[in-house]
């Protein structure tokens, strides 16, 4: 069992969570904003499930907390596709919907794992993601189906975000699952969605890679990470 | 921010048993989305079990103005209350 790969599945969530949290009081409908709020929390729940496991096993005293904040972008082993920005809705929720659909696979996958911690953590955050996909997946065929400006974004979003989607399924020794096996369940689902959304999936299978293995971040994490750790790191007794 | 998404007005079920209250409307594009965002928005402390959704516009109410006519004939007939029957004690609580 690698502690990589507990931290991967940790980096993801709190990466994610972290930047829909930016939309916190700017999302384009009250509704909406409270959703993706909810959804950034669930995240940040899982992030600190995962990245306190990867704590326990590691076993030099790091707790989720100092993994999250006292930790550099090289240091992060999240999926490129998670820290790309968020730019306007559009790319949010396509963003929001490929990893979904990923996250999906991989935890349902993660279920069965031998190990029982990994296993419980998996069954946990399944139930929730099972409501972020549902809601993703619904929010692009409405949006890739609705009118000539959103479906234009939407498109837009999609070519713009697949370069990410190959990430996903690379396979290395540090993974808690066969990544490459979760491949099929995310086609199917994804080409269905994108048919029903009206939208074009891109050709081109070119993968942007480095997230996962920490080689090469993309220059949005330094960025976001330099917000989000900014307090503790500048009053590292901080409580509240 | 206003948007043009039609009103539905949310009711929840507390818990199994009870009857579904109405706790407050939202804005969303159609019935399912309705679901989702009153999920996010009316459930999010574990508040209910059950949800339903009712477009605000097919909600027919009652007039205020109507109040007298509807409302105030009921005032002086205490004997449609059935407050006037004992009870056995071997009812209990009604």
């Amino acid at each position: 069992m690698s502690v990589t790969g507990l931290i991967r599945l940790g980096d993801n969530a709190l990466v994610l969570g972290q930047r829909l949290s930016e939309w916190c009081g700017h999302a384009p409908a009250l509704e909406e904003d409270i959703a993706l709020a909810n959804i950034a929390l669930d995240l940040i729940g899982q992030t600190q499930l995962w990245l306190g496991l990867a704590g326990d096993r590691e076993g030099q005293g790091r707790s989720a907390d100092t993994l999250a904040f006292h930790r550099d972008a090289w240091d992060f082993r999240n999926l490129l596709l998670v820290e790309q920005p968020n730019r306007d809705f559009a790319v949010t929720m396509m963003r929001q919907f490929l990893f979904d659909t990923w996250h999906f696979e991989a935890l349902t996958a993660l279920t069965t794992h031998d190990d029982a911690d990994i296993s419980a953590i998996a069954q946990k955050s399944l139930k929730e993601v099972t409501y972020h996909r549902e809601r993703s997946t619904d929010m692009v065929i409405a949006l890739g189906d609705g009118t000539e400006e959103s479906h234009i974004r939407m498109q837009g979003a999609l070519d713009r975000l697949w370069p990410y989607v190959g990430e996903m399924f690379t396979r290395d020794d540090d993974d808690l699952t066969d990544m490459v096996a979760l491949r099929p369940g995310f086609d199917a689902h994804a080409a269905a969605t994108l048919e029903a959304a009206t939208l074009t999936q891109p050709a081109s299978d070119f993968a942007h890679q480095g997230g996962k293995t920490g080689a090469r971040h993309s220059e949005h994490l330094g960025h976001m990470l330099a917000t989000m750790q900014s307090l503790p790191r500048s009053y590292p007794d901080a409580t509240w | 921010m206003s948007n043009g998404w039609p009103l539905w007005e949310v009711f929840i079920r507390g818990q199994h048993g009870l009857s579904h209250r109405h706790v407050g409307s939202l804005h969303a594009t159609d019935a399912a989305h309705a679901i989702q965002n009153a999920r996010d928005v009316y459930t999010r402390r574990k508040e209910g079990v059950s949800i339903w959704v009712v477009p605000a516009a097919e909600i027919t109410a009652s007039s205020p103005d109507d109040k007298g006519s509807l409302y105030d004939p009921a005032d002086d007939k205490i004997y449609r209350h059935p407050s006037f029957f004992d009870i056995p004690d071997d009812a209990g609580a009604m």
